[in-house]
Protein backbone atom coordinates (compact mmCIF):
# COMPACT_ATOMS: atom_id res chain seq x y z
CA UNK A 1 0.00 0.00 0.00
CA UNK A 2 1.40 3.34 -1.03
CA UNK A 3 -0.71 5.37 1.39
CA UNK A 4 -0.14 4.90 5.10
CA UNK A 5 -2.62 6.50 7.46
CA UNK A 6 -1.19 7.46 10.84
CA UNK A 7 -3.03 7.34 14.16
CA UNK A 8 -2.95 11.15 14.24
CA UNK A 9 -4.64 11.36 10.85
CA UNK A 10 -7.37 8.91 11.73
CA UNK A 11 -8.01 10.74 15.00
CA UNK A 12 -8.19 14.05 13.16
CA UNK A 13 -10.59 12.67 10.54
CA UNK A 14 -12.67 11.21 13.39
CA UNK A 15 -13.01 14.71 14.82
CA UNK A 16 -14.07 16.12 11.45
CA UNK A 17 -16.52 13.26 10.94
CA UNK A 18 -17.82 13.48 14.53
CA UNK A 19 -17.31 9.75 14.97
CA UNK A 20 -15.83 7.91 17.94
CA UNK A 21 -14.11 4.84 16.62
CA UNK A 22 -12.99 2.08 18.97
CA UNK A 23 -9.52 0.56 18.63
CA UNK A 24 -10.67 -2.12 16.26
CA UNK A 25 -12.68 0.27 14.09
CA UNK A 26 -9.73 2.64 13.97
CA UNK A 27 -7.39 -0.04 12.63
CA UNK A 28 -9.98 -1.04 10.04
CA UNK A 29 -10.54 2.61 9.06
CA UNK A 30 -6.79 3.12 8.57
CA UNK A 31 -6.67 0.14 6.27
CA UNK A 32 -9.85 1.05 4.35
CA UNK A 33 -8.84 4.67 3.92
CA UNK A 34 -5.38 3.75 2.68
CA UNK A 35 -6.79 1.23 0.22
CA UNK A 36 -9.31 3.72 -1.17
CA UNK A 37 -6.70 6.47 -1.46
CA UNK A 38 -4.37 4.13 -3.35
CA UNK A 39 -7.18 3.55 -5.75
CA UNK A 40 -8.17 7.22 -6.00
CA UNK A 41 -4.51 8.07 -6.67
CA UNK A 42 -5.01 6.54 -10.13
CA UNK A 43 -6.64 9.83 -11.04
CA UNK A 44 -3.13 11.28 -10.90
CA UNK A 45 -2.42 9.54 -14.22
CA UNK A 46 -4.75 12.01 -15.91
CA UNK A 47 -3.44 15.42 -16.85
CA UNK A 48 -6.12 17.86 -15.76
CA UNK A 49 -4.11 21.03 -16.24
CA UNK A 50 -6.45 23.78 -17.33
CA UNK A 51 -9.59 21.72 -16.68
CA UNK A 52 -12.10 23.58 -14.53
CA UNK A 53 -13.52 21.57 -11.61
CA UNK A 54 -17.12 20.70 -12.49
CA UNK A 55 -19.50 20.74 -9.55
CA UNK A 56 -22.70 20.97 -11.56
CA UNK A 57 -23.19 19.32 -14.95
CA UNK A 58 -25.48 22.05 -16.21
CA UNK A 59 -24.66 25.76 -16.35
CA UNK A 60 -26.95 26.46 -13.40
CA UNK A 61 -25.46 28.81 -10.86
CA UNK A 62 -27.13 30.68 -8.06
CA UNK A 63 -30.86 30.14 -8.06
CA UNK A 64 -32.62 32.90 -6.17
CA UNK A 65 -36.15 33.23 -4.91
CA UNK A 66 -38.01 35.98 -3.12
CA UNK A 67 -37.39 35.93 0.62
CA UNK A 68 -40.99 35.22 1.53
CA UNK A 69 -42.22 32.72 4.09
CA UNK A 70 -44.55 30.25 2.37
CA UNK A 71 -44.86 27.53 5.01
CA UNK A 72 -46.71 27.92 8.29
CA UNK A 73 -45.53 27.36 11.83
CA UNK A 74 -45.22 23.61 12.20
CA UNK A 75 -43.03 23.66 15.29
CA UNK A 76 -45.33 21.46 17.34
CA UNK A 77 -45.19 18.64 14.80
CA UNK A 78 -41.50 19.13 14.13
CA UNK A 79 -40.68 18.91 17.83
CA UNK A 80 -42.51 15.60 18.05
CA UNK A 81 -39.45 14.09 16.35
CA UNK A 82 -37.00 15.69 18.76
CA UNK A 83 -35.23 13.38 21.23
CA UNK A 84 -35.46 16.18 23.77
CA UNK A 85 -37.91 19.09 23.95
CA UNK A 86 -38.65 21.88 26.41
CA UNK A 87 -40.77 25.02 26.07
CA UNK A 88 -41.16 24.63 22.30
CA UNK A 89 -37.38 24.30 21.84
CA UNK A 90 -34.90 21.48 21.21
CA UNK A 91 -33.40 20.28 24.46
CA UNK A 92 -29.72 19.23 24.39
CA UNK A 93 -27.18 18.22 27.05
CA UNK A 94 -25.16 21.03 28.59
CA UNK A 95 -22.80 22.77 26.18
CA UNK A 96 -20.30 24.16 28.74
CA UNK A 97 -19.56 23.94 32.42
CA UNK B 1 -58.53 -11.96 -8.22
CA UNK B 2 -55.18 -13.72 -8.46
CA UNK B 3 -54.41 -12.47 -11.97
CA UNK B 4 -54.88 -8.85 -10.94
CA UNK B 5 -51.30 -8.98 -9.63
CA UNK B 6 -49.89 -9.81 -13.04
CA UNK B 7 -51.23 -6.56 -14.52
CA UNK B 8 -48.83 -3.70 -15.13
CA UNK B 9 -49.52 -0.39 -13.38
CA UNK B 10 -51.01 1.12 -16.53
CA UNK B 11 -53.14 -1.97 -17.22
CA UNK B 12 -54.42 -1.86 -13.64
CA UNK B 13 -55.21 1.85 -13.93
CA UNK B 14 -57.27 1.09 -17.05
CA UNK B 15 -59.06 -1.83 -15.39
CA UNK B 16 -59.97 0.36 -12.41
CA UNK B 17 -61.26 3.06 -14.73
CA UNK B 18 -63.29 0.47 -16.63
CA UNK B 19 -64.78 -0.81 -13.37
CA UNK B 20 -63.29 -4.31 -13.69
CA UNK B 21 -61.51 -3.80 -10.38
CA UNK B 22 -61.56 -1.13 -7.71
CA UNK B 23 -58.56 0.54 -6.09
CA UNK B 24 -59.49 -1.36 -2.93
CA UNK B 25 -59.42 -4.71 -4.80
CA UNK B 26 -55.93 -3.84 -6.00
CA UNK B 27 -54.72 -2.88 -2.52
CA UNK B 28 -56.24 -6.01 -0.97
CA UNK B 29 -54.53 -8.18 -3.58
CA UNK B 30 -51.21 -6.49 -2.89
CA UNK B 31 -51.57 -6.88 0.88
CA UNK B 32 -52.42 -10.55 0.44
CA UNK B 33 -49.30 -10.98 -1.68
CA UNK B 34 -47.22 -9.14 0.91
CA UNK B 35 -48.48 -11.47 3.62
CA UNK B 36 -47.50 -14.41 1.45
CA UNK B 37 -44.04 -13.22 0.35
CA UNK B 38 -42.63 -10.88 2.95
CA UNK B 39 -41.31 -13.57 5.21
CA UNK B 40 -38.95 -14.66 2.45
CA UNK B 41 -38.39 -11.47 0.47
CA UNK B 42 -38.49 -8.74 3.14
CA UNK B 43 -38.86 -5.92 0.64
CA UNK B 44 -40.49 -3.52 3.08
CA UNK B 45 -39.34 -1.72 6.21
CA UNK B 46 -42.75 -0.23 6.98
CA UNK B 47 -46.23 -1.22 5.83
CA UNK B 48 -49.38 0.50 7.04
CA UNK B 49 -52.13 -1.81 5.79
CA UNK B 50 -55.07 0.03 7.31
CA UNK B 51 -53.96 3.44 6.10
CA UNK B 52 -53.27 1.99 2.65
CA UNK B 53 -56.75 0.47 2.44
CA UNK B 54 -58.35 3.71 3.65
CA UNK B 55 -56.41 5.73 1.10
CA UNK B 56 -57.36 3.24 -1.63
CA UNK B 57 -61.05 3.64 -0.73
CA UNK B 58 -60.63 7.41 -0.89
CA UNK B 59 -58.96 7.19 -4.30
CA UNK B 60 -61.75 4.92 -5.54
CA UNK B 61 -64.35 7.51 -4.54
CA UNK B 62 -62.49 10.23 -6.41
CA UNK B 63 -62.15 8.00 -9.47
CA UNK B 64 -65.87 7.31 -9.45
CA UNK B 65 -66.58 11.01 -9.00
CA UNK B 66 -64.42 11.77 -12.03
CA UNK B 67 -61.93 13.77 -9.98
CA UNK B 68 -59.04 11.38 -10.65
CA UNK B 69 -58.65 10.46 -14.31
CA UNK B 70 -54.91 9.82 -14.72
CA UNK B 71 -53.35 6.48 -15.72
CA UNK B 72 -52.05 5.73 -12.21
CA UNK B 73 -55.25 6.53 -10.30
CA UNK B 74 -55.90 3.84 -7.69
CA UNK B 75 -52.62 2.00 -8.35
CA UNK B 76 -50.67 0.80 -5.25
CA UNK B 77 -47.07 2.05 -5.10
CA UNK B 78 -44.11 1.33 -2.82
CA UNK B 79 -41.68 4.10 -1.87
CA UNK B 80 -38.00 3.69 -1.08
CA UNK B 81 -37.41 4.51 2.56
CA UNK B 82 -35.18 7.52 1.86
CA UNK B 83 -38.11 9.60 0.60
CA UNK B 84 -40.05 11.48 3.24
CA UNK B 85 -43.69 10.49 3.62
CA UNK B 86 -45.84 12.65 5.87
CA UNK B 87 -46.93 10.74 8.97
CA UNK B 88 -45.18 7.53 7.89
CA UNK B 89 -41.91 6.30 9.37
CA UNK B 90 -38.92 7.12 7.14
CA UNK B 91 -35.74 5.37 8.29
CA UNK B 92 -33.28 5.34 5.37
CA UNK B 93 -32.79 1.78 6.66
CA UNK B 94 -30.64 3.26 9.42
CA UNK B 95 -30.77 2.99 13.19
CA UNK B 96 -30.18 6.73 13.42
CA UNK B 97 -33.60 7.43 11.85
CA UNK B 98 -35.38 4.50 13.48
CA UNK B 99 -38.11 6.75 14.92
CA UNK B 100 -38.31 9.56 12.35
CA UNK B 101 -41.82 10.47 11.17
CA UNK B 102 -41.62 13.29 8.61
CA UNK B 103 -43.99 16.24 8.79
CA UNK B 104 -44.04 16.55 5.01
CA UNK B 105 -43.82 14.36 1.90
CA UNK B 106 -41.20 14.49 -0.83
CA UNK B 107 -42.29 16.22 -4.01
CA UNK B 108 -42.15 13.02 -6.10
CA UNK B 109 -44.52 11.29 -3.66
CA UNK B 110 -46.85 14.30 -3.66
CA UNK B 111 -46.91 14.19 -7.48
CA UNK B 112 -47.85 10.50 -7.37
CA UNK B 113 -50.55 11.05 -4.76
CA UNK B 114 -52.02 13.92 -6.76
CA UNK B 115 -52.29 11.48 -9.65
CA UNK B 116 -54.18 9.08 -7.40
CA UNK B 117 -51.49 6.44 -6.78
CA UNK B 118 -51.80 4.92 -3.30
CA UNK B 119 -48.73 4.43 -1.08
CA UNK B 120 -48.52 0.97 0.52
CA UNK B 121 -45.36 1.42 2.52
CA UNK B 122 -41.63 2.00 2.52
CA UNK B 123 -39.08 -0.30 0.96
CA UNK B 124 -35.81 -1.57 2.34
CA UNK B 125 -32.50 -0.23 1.05
CA UNK B 126 -28.82 -0.08 1.84
CA UNK B 127 -28.37 2.24 4.81
CA UNK B 128 -28.51 5.80 3.46
CA UNK B 129 -28.35 4.27 -0.06
CA UNK B 130 -24.72 3.30 0.49
CA UNK B 131 -24.28 -0.15 -0.94
CA UNK B 132 -25.03 -2.36 -3.91
CA UNK B 133 -26.82 -5.29 -2.27
CA UNK B 134 -29.37 -4.00 0.33
CA UNK B 135 -27.32 -5.94 2.89
CA UNK B 136 -26.20 -2.82 4.81
CA UNK B 137 -29.77 -2.13 5.98
CA UNK B 138 -30.14 -1.94 9.77
CA UNK B 139 -33.42 -3.83 9.38
CA UNK B 140 -32.10 -6.98 7.76
CA UNK B 141 -31.45 -8.08 4.19
CA UNK B 142 -33.91 -8.20 1.32
CA UNK B 143 -33.85 -11.36 -0.79
CA UNK B 144 -34.10 -11.56 -4.55
CA UNK B 145 -37.59 -12.89 -5.42
CA UNK B 146 -36.15 -14.63 -8.51
CA UNK B 147 -33.88 -16.66 -6.23
CA UNK B 148 -33.93 -15.98 -2.47
CA UNK B 149 -30.34 -17.14 -2.02
CA UNK B 150 -29.23 -14.08 -3.95
CA UNK B 151 -29.25 -10.36 -3.24
CA UNK B 152 -31.76 -8.09 -4.98
CA UNK B 153 -29.04 -5.53 -5.69
CA UNK B 154 -29.03 -2.07 -4.24
CA UNK B 155 -29.38 0.36 -2.97
CA UNK B 156 -33.05 0.36 -4.08
CA UNK B 157 -33.18 -3.42 -3.54
CA UNK B 158 -36.45 -3.36 -1.62
CA UNK B 159 -38.20 -1.43 -4.38
CA UNK B 160 -36.93 -3.75 -7.12
CA UNK B 161 -37.81 -6.85 -5.10
CA UNK B 162 -41.30 -5.53 -4.26
CA UNK B 163 -42.02 -5.04 -7.98
CA UNK B 164 -40.56 -8.44 -8.93
CA UNK B 165 -42.50 -10.24 -6.16
CA UNK B 166 -45.73 -8.43 -7.16
CA UNK B 167 -45.86 -6.86 -3.70
CA UNK B 168 -46.71 -3.57 -5.41
CA UNK B 169 -47.55 -2.47 -8.95
CA UNK B 170 -44.60 -0.12 -9.17
CA UNK B 171 -42.09 1.57 -6.89
CA UNK B 172 -39.93 4.64 -6.59
CA UNK B 173 -36.22 4.31 -6.06
CA UNK B 174 -33.28 6.67 -6.04
CA UNK B 175 -30.08 6.38 -8.05
CA UNK B 176 -26.78 7.96 -6.99
CA UNK B 177 -24.41 5.53 -8.71
CA UNK B 178 -26.69 2.87 -10.17
CA UNK B 179 -29.07 2.30 -7.28
CA UNK B 180 -32.17 2.04 -9.50
CA UNK B 181 -30.68 0.42 -12.60
CA UNK B 182 -28.60 -2.30 -10.92
CA UNK B 183 -31.36 -3.75 -8.65
CA UNK B 184 -33.78 -3.50 -11.60
CA UNK B 185 -31.33 -5.61 -13.59
CA UNK B 186 -30.79 -8.13 -10.77
CA UNK B 187 -34.55 -8.55 -10.18
CA UNK B 188 -35.65 -8.56 -13.81
CA UNK B 189 -37.69 -5.35 -13.80
CA UNK B 190 -37.44 -2.02 -15.63
CA UNK B 191 -35.71 0.89 -13.88
CA UNK B 192 -34.87 4.39 -15.04
CA UNK B 193 -32.63 7.09 -13.68
CA UNK B 194 -33.71 10.40 -15.21
CA UNK B 195 -31.50 13.31 -16.27
CA UNK B 196 -30.27 15.17 -13.18
CA UNK B 197 -32.85 17.78 -12.20
CA UNK B 198 -35.84 16.11 -13.88
CA UNK B 199 -37.46 14.87 -10.66
CA UNK B 200 -37.40 17.13 -7.61
CA UNK B 201 -35.11 15.95 -4.80
CA UNK B 202 -37.18 17.83 -2.22
CA UNK B 203 -37.83 15.38 0.61
CA UNK B 204 -35.29 12.85 -0.65
CA UNK B 205 -32.82 12.34 2.20
CA UNK B 206 -29.58 13.38 0.54
CA UNK B 207 -26.59 11.10 -0.03
CA UNK B 208 -24.62 12.69 -2.89
CA UNK B 209 -26.68 15.73 -3.80
CA UNK B 210 -25.01 16.38 -7.15
CA UNK B 211 -25.68 12.77 -8.22
CA UNK B 212 -29.00 11.73 -6.61
CA UNK B 213 -32.10 11.31 -8.77
CA UNK B 214 -35.45 9.68 -8.06
CA UNK B 215 -36.90 7.36 -10.68
CA UNK B 216 -39.31 4.47 -11.32
CA UNK B 217 -38.90 0.71 -10.87
CA UNK B 218 -41.68 -1.07 -12.71
CA UNK B 219 -42.88 -3.96 -14.82
CA UNK B 220 -42.45 -2.58 -18.32
CA UNK B 221 -41.36 0.40 -20.41
CA UNK B 222 -44.91 1.75 -20.76
CA UNK B 223 -45.22 1.93 -16.97
CA UNK B 224 -41.78 3.52 -16.83
CA UNK B 225 -42.69 6.36 -19.21
CA UNK B 226 -46.03 6.89 -17.49
CA UNK B 227 -44.55 7.08 -13.99
CA UNK B 228 -41.74 9.37 -15.09
CA UNK B 229 -44.26 11.68 -16.74
CA UNK B 230 -46.13 11.83 -13.42
CA UNK B 231 -43.20 12.46 -11.08
CA UNK B 232 -41.18 14.88 -13.26
CA UNK B 233 -41.76 18.48 -12.29
CA UNK B 234 -39.99 21.78 -11.88
CA UNK B 235 -39.87 22.49 -8.16
CA UNK B 236 -38.72 25.84 -6.73
CA UNK B 237 -37.98 23.99 -3.46
CA UNK B 238 -35.11 22.14 -5.20
CA UNK B 239 -32.71 24.68 -6.66
CA UNK B 240 -31.21 22.04 -8.97
CA UNK B 241 -34.60 21.19 -10.44
CA UNK B 242 -34.77 21.88 -14.19
CA UNK B 243 -37.62 23.53 -16.04
CA UNK B 244 -38.38 21.04 -18.80
CA UNK B 245 -41.11 21.38 -21.39
CA UNK B 246 -40.65 17.89 -22.84
CA UNK B 247 -41.96 15.71 -20.02
CA UNK B 248 -44.66 14.02 -22.15
CA UNK B 249 -42.58 10.84 -22.01
CA UNK B 250 -45.40 8.50 -23.03
CA UNK B 251 -45.36 10.11 -26.49
CA UNK B 252 -42.06 8.23 -27.00
CA UNK B 253 -43.70 4.79 -26.66
CA UNK B 254 -43.20 4.15 -30.34
CA UNK B 255 -41.96 0.92 -31.85
CA UNK B 256 -39.43 2.30 -34.27
CA UNK B 257 -35.65 2.58 -34.16
CA UNK B 258 -35.01 3.04 -37.86
CA UNK B 259 -31.98 5.22 -38.35
CA UNK B 260 -31.26 5.43 -34.62
CA UNK B 261 -27.51 5.49 -34.00
CA UNK B 262 -26.39 3.21 -31.18
CA UNK B 263 -22.86 3.25 -29.82
CA UNK B 264 -21.34 0.31 -27.95
CA UNK B 265 -18.34 1.22 -25.79
CA UNK B 266 -15.68 -1.45 -26.41
CA UNK B 267 -14.32 -1.08 -22.89
CA UNK B 268 -17.70 -2.11 -21.43
CA UNK B 269 -17.21 -5.61 -22.79
CA UNK B 270 -13.73 -6.40 -21.51
CA UNK B 271 -12.35 -8.34 -18.60
CA UNK B 272 -14.63 -9.07 -15.64
CA UNK B 273 -17.87 -9.23 -17.61
CA UNK B 274 -19.80 -12.47 -17.11
CA UNK B 275 -19.99 -14.32 -20.42
CA UNK B 276 -23.76 -14.86 -20.56
CA UNK B 277 -24.36 -11.22 -19.56
CA UNK B 278 -22.20 -10.17 -22.47
CA UNK B 279 -24.06 -12.44 -24.90
CA UNK B 280 -27.50 -11.28 -23.72
CA UNK B 281 -26.58 -7.60 -24.00
CA UNK B 282 -25.04 -7.97 -27.44
CA UNK B 283 -28.14 -9.85 -28.57
CA UNK B 284 -30.18 -6.73 -27.75
CA UNK B 285 -27.88 -4.66 -29.97
CA UNK B 286 -28.31 -7.25 -32.71
CA UNK B 287 -32.09 -7.14 -32.34
CA UNK B 288 -32.19 -3.36 -32.58
CA UNK B 289 -29.96 -3.56 -35.64
CA UNK B 290 -32.40 -5.95 -37.28
CA UNK B 291 -35.12 -3.41 -36.58
CA UNK B 292 -33.26 -0.69 -38.41
CA UNK B 293 -30.87 0.90 -35.93
CA UNK B 294 -27.26 1.58 -36.86
CA UNK B 295 -25.01 -0.10 -34.32
CA UNK B 296 -21.30 0.66 -33.99
CA UNK B 297 -18.54 0.00 -31.50
CA UNK B 298 -16.49 2.95 -30.25
CA UNK B 299 -13.93 3.97 -27.65
CA UNK B 300 -15.39 5.78 -24.67
CA UNK B 301 -12.64 7.63 -22.83
CA UNK B 302 -11.88 7.63 -19.10
CA UNK B 303 -14.13 4.67 -18.17
CA UNK B 304 -11.65 3.33 -15.59
CA UNK B 305 -11.53 6.66 -13.76
CA UNK B 306 -15.26 6.82 -13.09
CA UNK B 307 -15.22 4.75 -9.89
CA UNK B 308 -12.44 6.63 -8.03
CA UNK B 309 -13.99 9.93 -9.15
CA UNK B 310 -17.41 8.85 -7.96
CA UNK B 311 -16.36 7.62 -4.54
CA UNK B 312 -14.41 10.83 -3.92
CA UNK B 313 -17.30 13.10 -4.84
CA UNK B 314 -20.16 11.01 -3.42
CA UNK B 315 -18.40 10.41 -0.10
CA UNK B 316 -17.41 14.07 0.20
CA UNK B 317 -21.02 15.11 -0.29
CA UNK B 318 -22.23 12.36 2.04
CA UNK B 319 -19.90 13.47 4.84
CA UNK B 320 -21.43 16.92 4.60
CA UNK B 321 -25.05 15.82 4.10
CA UNK B 322 -25.00 13.34 6.96
CA UNK B 323 -23.68 15.90 9.44
CA UNK B 324 -27.30 16.79 10.20
CA UNK B 325 -27.80 13.48 12.02
CA UNK B 326 -26.54 14.49 15.43
CA UNK B 327 -29.30 13.50 17.86
CA UNK B 328 -30.72 17.00 18.26
CA UNK B 329 -33.68 17.51 15.94
CA UNK B 330 -34.86 14.00 15.07
CA UNK B 331 -33.94 10.36 15.17
CA UNK B 332 -31.85 8.36 17.57
CA UNK B 333 -29.98 9.99 20.46
CA UNK B 334 -27.37 8.09 22.50
CA UNK B 335 -28.07 7.88 26.18
CA UNK B 336 -25.66 8.83 28.96
CA UNK B 337 -23.85 11.60 27.11
CA UNK B 338 -23.61 14.48 29.52
CA UNK B 339 -22.11 17.05 27.20
CA UNK B 340 -23.27 18.25 23.77
CA UNK B 341 -20.23 17.35 21.71
CA UNK B 342 -19.92 13.93 23.31
CA UNK B 343 -23.62 13.40 22.59
CA UNK B 344 -23.07 14.16 18.88
CA UNK B 345 -20.21 11.70 18.61
CA UNK B 346 -21.84 8.95 20.65
CA UNK B 347 -25.13 9.27 18.77
CA UNK B 348 -23.45 9.08 15.36
CA UNK B 349 -21.09 6.26 16.36
CA UNK B 350 -23.99 4.17 17.64
CA UNK B 351 -26.48 5.25 14.98
CA UNK B 352 -24.53 4.68 11.75
CA UNK B 353 -23.48 1.28 10.38
CA UNK B 354 -19.96 0.39 9.18
CA UNK B 355 -20.41 1.24 5.47
CA UNK B 356 -21.86 4.67 6.28
CA UNK B 357 -19.01 5.38 8.71
CA UNK B 358 -16.47 4.26 6.10
CA UNK B 359 -17.86 6.72 3.57
CA UNK B 360 -18.17 9.60 6.03
CA UNK B 361 -14.51 9.05 7.02
CA UNK B 362 -13.28 9.05 3.42
CA UNK B 363 -15.46 12.05 2.59
CA UNK B 364 -14.21 14.00 5.60
CA UNK B 365 -10.63 13.17 4.64
CA UNK B 366 -10.85 14.29 0.99
CA UNK B 367 -12.45 17.58 2.06
CA UNK B 368 -9.92 18.30 4.82
CA UNK B 369 -7.45 21.11 4.39
CA UNK B 370 -4.28 19.89 2.76
CA UNK B 371 -6.10 17.18 0.80
CA UNK B 372 -9.01 19.12 -0.69
CA UNK B 373 -7.14 20.13 -3.86
CA UNK B 374 -5.38 16.82 -4.37
CA UNK B 375 -8.49 14.67 -3.99
CA UNK B 376 -11.79 16.53 -4.11
CA UNK B 377 -10.92 19.19 -6.69
CA UNK B 378 -8.99 16.64 -8.74
CA UNK B 379 -12.11 14.44 -8.85
CA UNK B 380 -14.23 17.39 -9.98
CA UNK B 381 -11.75 18.03 -12.80
CA UNK B 382 -11.89 14.39 -13.89
CA UNK B 383 -15.67 14.59 -13.73
CA UNK B 384 -15.45 17.37 -16.34
CA UNK B 385 -13.36 15.06 -18.54
CA UNK B 386 -15.86 12.21 -18.14
CA UNK B 387 -18.71 14.55 -19.08
CA UNK B 388 -16.72 15.65 -22.14
CA UNK B 389 -16.18 12.02 -23.18
CA UNK B 390 -19.95 11.50 -23.15
CA UNK B 391 -20.52 14.79 -25.03
CA UNK B 392 -18.18 13.52 -27.75
CA UNK B 393 -20.02 10.18 -27.86
CA UNK B 394 -23.45 11.80 -28.11
CA UNK B 395 -22.23 13.96 -30.99
CA UNK B 396 -22.13 10.66 -32.91
CA UNK B 397 -24.76 8.44 -31.26
CA UNK B 398 -28.36 8.74 -30.09
CA UNK B 399 -27.88 6.22 -27.33
CA UNK B 400 -25.10 4.16 -25.76
CA UNK B 401 -25.84 0.51 -25.06
CA UNK B 402 -24.08 -1.81 -22.63
CA UNK B 403 -24.49 -4.00 -19.57
CA UNK B 404 -25.88 -2.67 -16.28
CA UNK B 405 -23.53 -4.69 -14.09
CA UNK B 406 -20.64 -7.07 -14.79
CA UNK B 407 -22.48 -10.04 -13.29
CA UNK B 408 -25.95 -11.18 -12.33
CA UNK B 409 -27.04 -10.98 -8.67
CA UNK B 410 -24.39 -12.37 -6.30
CA UNK B 411 -25.28 -14.69 -3.43
CA UNK B 412 -26.19 -13.17 -0.09
CA UNK B 413 -23.22 -12.66 2.20
CA UNK B 414 -20.53 -12.54 -0.48
CA UNK B 415 -20.14 -8.81 -1.07
CA UNK B 416 -19.65 -6.82 2.13
CA UNK B 417 -16.38 -8.39 3.23
CA UNK B 418 -14.59 -6.68 0.36
CA UNK B 419 -15.94 -3.15 -0.19
CA UNK B 420 -13.45 -2.36 -2.96
CA UNK B 421 -14.63 -5.37 -4.94
CA UNK B 422 -18.24 -4.28 -4.42
CA UNK B 423 -17.45 -0.75 -5.64
CA UNK B 424 -15.96 -2.17 -8.86
CA UNK B 425 -19.37 -3.62 -9.73
CA UNK B 426 -20.62 -0.06 -10.27
CA UNK B 427 -18.37 0.46 -13.30
CA UNK B 428 -21.12 0.71 -15.96
CA UNK B 429 -23.66 2.73 -14.01
CA UNK B 430 -21.62 5.27 -12.09
CA UNK B 431 -20.37 7.53 -14.88
CA UNK B 432 -23.99 8.18 -15.89
CA UNK B 433 -24.56 9.91 -12.53
CA UNK B 434 -21.32 11.87 -12.77
CA UNK B 435 -22.38 13.22 -16.17
CA UNK B 436 -26.01 13.79 -15.11
CA UNK B 437 -27.32 11.54 -17.89
CA UNK B 438 -30.47 9.43 -18.08
CA UNK B 439 -30.10 5.64 -18.09
CA UNK B 440 -32.57 2.79 -18.27
CA UNK B 441 -32.25 -0.89 -17.36
CA UNK B 442 -34.44 -3.31 -19.28
CA UNK B 443 -34.62 -7.10 -18.72
CA UNK B 444 -32.97 -9.01 -21.57
CA UNK B 445 -32.86 -12.65 -20.50
CA UNK B 446 -31.37 -14.82 -17.80
CA UNK B 447 -28.01 -16.38 -17.09
CA UNK B 448 -27.33 -20.12 -16.90
CA UNK B 449 -28.68 -20.18 -13.34
CA UNK B 450 -31.92 -18.45 -14.29
CA UNK B 451 -30.98 -15.09 -12.78
CA UNK B 452 -32.16 -12.00 -14.67
CA UNK B 453 -29.85 -9.93 -16.89
CA UNK B 454 -30.45 -6.27 -17.71
CA UNK B 455 -29.33 -4.19 -20.66
CA UNK B 456 -28.50 -0.55 -20.02
CA UNK B 457 -29.27 2.23 -22.45
CA UNK B 458 -27.74 5.63 -21.77
CA UNK B 459 -28.91 8.86 -23.35
CA UNK B 460 -27.63 12.40 -23.60
CA UNK B 461 -29.00 14.89 -21.07
CA UNK B 462 -32.74 15.35 -21.58
CA UNK B 463 -32.88 12.48 -24.12
CA UNK B 464 -35.14 10.18 -22.07
CA UNK B 465 -37.48 9.93 -25.04
CA UNK B 466 -34.81 8.26 -27.16
CA UNK B 467 -34.18 5.77 -24.36
CA UNK B 468 -37.87 5.05 -23.97
CA UNK B 469 -38.31 4.59 -27.72
CA UNK B 470 -35.35 2.20 -28.01
CA UNK B 471 -36.31 0.30 -24.84
CA UNK B 472 -39.96 0.03 -25.89
CA UNK B 473 -39.01 -1.16 -29.37
CA UNK B 474 -36.77 -3.87 -27.94
CA UNK B 475 -39.34 -4.91 -25.34
CA UNK B 476 -42.12 -5.25 -27.91
CA UNK B 477 -39.87 -7.15 -30.33
CA UNK B 478 -38.71 -9.49 -27.57
CA UNK B 479 -42.35 -10.28 -26.74
CA UNK B 480 -43.00 -11.40 -30.30
CA UNK B 481 -40.38 -14.15 -30.23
Amino acid sequence: MANVISDETIDYVGILAKLDLNVEEKEQAKKDLAEMLDYIDELGELDTTGVEPMSHVFPVHNVFREDVVVNGDDSENILKNAPGEKDNMFLVPKTFD
Amino acid sequence: MSDILSLTAVELGKAIKAGTYTAVDAMKAVIEQIEKCEETVHAYVTIDKEAALAKAAEAQKKIEAGELTGPLAGVPVAIKDNMCTEGMLTTCSSKILSNFVPTFSSEAVINLEKAGAVVIGKTNMDEFAMGSTTETSYYGVTRNPRNPEHVPGGSSGGSAAAVAAQECFFALGSDTGGSIRQPASYCGVVGLKPTYGTVSRYGLIAYGSSLDQIGPLCKDVTDCATILETIASHDPKDSTSMKREDTDFTSALVKDVKGMKIGIPKSYFGEGLQEDVKEAVLAVAEKLKELGAEVEEFDLDHVKYAIPTYYTIADAEASSNLERFDGVKYGYRAEDADELHRMYKKTRSEGFGPEVKRRIMLGSFVLSSGYYDAYYLKALRVKALIKKAFDDAFAKYDIILGPVAPTTAPKLGCSLSNPMQMYLGDIYTISVNLAGLPGISVPCGTDKNGLPIGVQMIGDCFAEKKLIRAAYTYEQAAKEV
